[in-house]
């Protein structure tokens, strides 16, 4: 008997040990292969801009040539004035978010005005993406944001001028991740 | 004729109007009647008419009498299976954006075909030459790297059979009237593979994550530069790099050639075409998480990263277009999941929800998959409404539409779970229903249809 009870201990010391060996060396025996990057090869792919500004580049652009551009590179989707057609309505909601038939635009549903330039700037136009210069893409978030009452029409869009834009519909979203994951 | 007489009905049936005890597919000469579809020609071959075939003399067997086609590098499926393919549904000024719908209806077991796997792409599907496609990792690291696709070969790797959804599956659901389209073509933006890939919490132990980063801002290399936003603790759960779908490295409509999988969790933030993951403190607040794939409620405000798929269940057999040749006994069948984890049971009702029985699930069960559910029924001929109800592992009931629409409003377009009707009229033609006190007459739907980008 007592030799079965020493040799269940053994058993059993021997399984914790690989087992701690087990923790300890997984991370260490994976191969290790990513190559470093310089900060410049990171910068040139990184073109996430944040609600704080963050991402951002240099530049500026005004309503004027933004309507222009709009003109030329998007009217056909979104319509005259962004007033919507085979694309989003981007501006001109007659329709309160409570109504039955509510209509979404940017200036009574986007929360943050930096995602406008982010997804110009990586999606549009649809037929040649990532085509507009960093100035052209501030012109067009320009004239969207006048557009939906938001800027005035002297207002130029800058990297410090974009994310002071007050976004009416901030505040309308819950965040139901944050709720589950504290709540648990 | 109808072969079922009372007496097996009184010692089998299990819930009102023909539900039967599902462990009678255990039982030998189980026989269903034959199901037809108004969208093909092709029908479901009862063992009946499959017999009679054998029985014909074997000249009419002209296979049997003359070589058959040569070996094939590639196979493809049977030509008399032409009509089993995805539903695509484009925005006609940019071909590029729009859906494919995989087709539910005609398909059985849990795993989807590669080529059937639902399609949502915001810009067309990239020709990515993987020698010239890199993964970067970057952000609150403590060094960047980057990655060839050579490089993530060499990786152990694991293997995860998962659904895939999209936030926006079933959202003709939220109309005022019933959709007319087959079961697969309003609720197949979902799809089932076995994905093999490498952990994301591998890569990110290597690139050292910073305690600050709480967030993982995923970008694919298509020509809409997909990001989403997705939080770490996922990430270092169970979300990881695929590289293969059900065995061959995965399409190009899907990824090729690697996409992030994260289990049970909407469609958009398993990001295709991977190329660069960010770490942060916060999310990017894309387009695609704040003005999209959010959900307007009646109140005005809008729920937002809502990112579990809630369980759901759909009968794929008998469904919408399909019709019942006559009073029999027939297999209902269909798939159920959950964002949760796994589906703990499926009951089906045949009396429009007044009594419910449970459906036998097929194994394996597996965690965030398609299970298959099967439970046999008794036609009588006359109109019936079916409907089926999935329960999760963490107790999570598949609502009624009523419930839905009156928590959601009809609005939010995204997230559509609802428990799903098709009615058998009384000449065996299924279509898709409404409850009885649900469907009234609205104008337009114009505003919850239009969602292109």
């Amino acid at each position: 008997m007592i030799k079965m009870k020493q040799k269940r201990l053994i058993l059993i010391l021997v399984l914790i040990a690989i087992g701690i060996n087990f923790l300890f060396a997984r991370s260490a025996n994976t191969p290790r292969l990513g190559q470093e990057v310089t900060p410049e090869e990171v910068a040139a792919r990184d073109i996430s801009i944040f609600p704080d500004g963050e991402g951002l580049p240099e530049g500026e652009g005004s309503v004027p040539e933004g309507e222009k551009i709009y003109r030329a590179e998007c009217m056909i989707c979104h319509g005259k004035n962004g007033f919507g057609h085979t694309a989003d309505q981007l501006a001109g909601a007659e329709m309160s978010l409570t109504g039955e038939y509510p209509e979404k635009t940017i200036g009574n549903y986007w929360p943050y005005a930096t995602t406008l330039f982010d997804f110009i700037r990586r999606s549009k136009p649809m037929n040649a993406p990532g085509s507009l210069t960093n100035n052209k893409v501030y012109a067009l978030t320009a004239y969207l944001l006048y557009l939906n009452e938001l800027i005035n029409k002297d207002e130029k869009m800058t990297a410090l001028t974009l994310p002071m834009v007050e976004m009416p519909n901030q505040d309308g979203f819950i965040n139901i991740y944050e709720m589950e994951t504290t709540h648990q | 004729m109808d072969r079922i007489n009372d007496r097996y009905l009184k010692e089998n049936q299990v819930a009102e109007n023909g539900l039967l005890d599902r462990r009678l597919f255990l039982k030998k000469g189980l026989q269903f009647g034959v199901i037809t579809s108004l969208a093909s020609t092709a029908s479901l071959v009862s063992a009946k008419e499959n017999d009679d075939v054998l029985k014909k003399k074997s000249s009419d067997l002209t296979w049997m009498h003359e070589p058959g086609m040569p070996f094939s590098t590639y196979g493809q499926p049977s030509k008399f299976e032409d009509n089993v393919l995805r539903y695509p549904s484009v925005n006609e000024a940019v071909p590029g954006n729009g859906v494919s719908w995989t087709p539910l209806h005609l398909m059985e077991g849990v795993i989807t075909a590669n080529g059937l796997h639902f399609e949502r792409h915001h810009n067309g599907v990239p020709q990515i030459n993987p020698k010239k496609h890199r993964l970067l990792i970057h952000g609150l690291v403590k060094k960047d790297l980057i990655f060839t696709i050579d490089d993530l070969l060499r990786y152990p790797m694991q293997s995860k059979t998962c659904f895939i959804e999209c936030g926006g599956n079933s959202n003709a659901g939220w109309h005022s009237q019933p959709s007319m389209s087959e079961a697969g073509y309003f609720n197949g933006m979902a799809s089932c593979s076995e994905w093999t890939g490498i952990p994301l919490s591998v890569l990110l132990d290597e690139v050292g994550t910073s305690k600050k980063a709480k967030w993982l801002i995923a970008e694919g290399a298509d020509a809409f530069a997909m990001q989403a936003s997705i939080p770490i603790k996922k990430a270092l759960d169970d979300a990881f790099l695929a590289l293969y779908q059900n065995g061959e490295r995965i399409r190009p409509e899907n990824g090729y050639p690697v996409r992030l999988i994260v289990p049970g969790w909407e469609g958009v933030l398993n990001v295709k075409w991977l190329h660069r993951l960010k770490l942060t403190n916060r999310p990017v607040m894309a387009r695609n998480e704040t003005s999209r794939y959010t959900e307007l409620q009646p109140s005005g405000k809008a729920r937002m990263f809502t990112f579990v798929m809630e369980a759901k269940s759909l009968i794929t057999s008998p469904s919408a277009h399909m019709i019942l040749k006559q009073s029999d006994l027939y297999q209902i069948t269909g798939l159920a999941w959950s964002g949760r984890g796994k589906i703990k049971k499926v009951e089906v009702s045949a009396d429009d929800g007044n009594s419910w029985a449970e459906a036998e699930l097929q194994e394996p069960i597996l965690d965030r998959a398609f299970t298959r559910f099967r439970i046999p029924w008794h036609w009588n001929g006359k109109p019936a409404v079916l409907k089926s109800r999935a329960t999760d592992e963490t107790g999570y009931v598949q609502p009624e539409r009523k419930k839905l629409v009156m928590e959601r409003g009809r609005q939010g377009f995204f997230h559509y779970n609802a428990i799903i009707n098709w009615r058998v009229d009384g000449d065996g033609f299924v279509s898709h229903v409404y409850d009885k006190d649900e469907t009234k007459k609205t104008d337009s739907d114009i505003s919850i249809d239009s969602d292109w980008d």
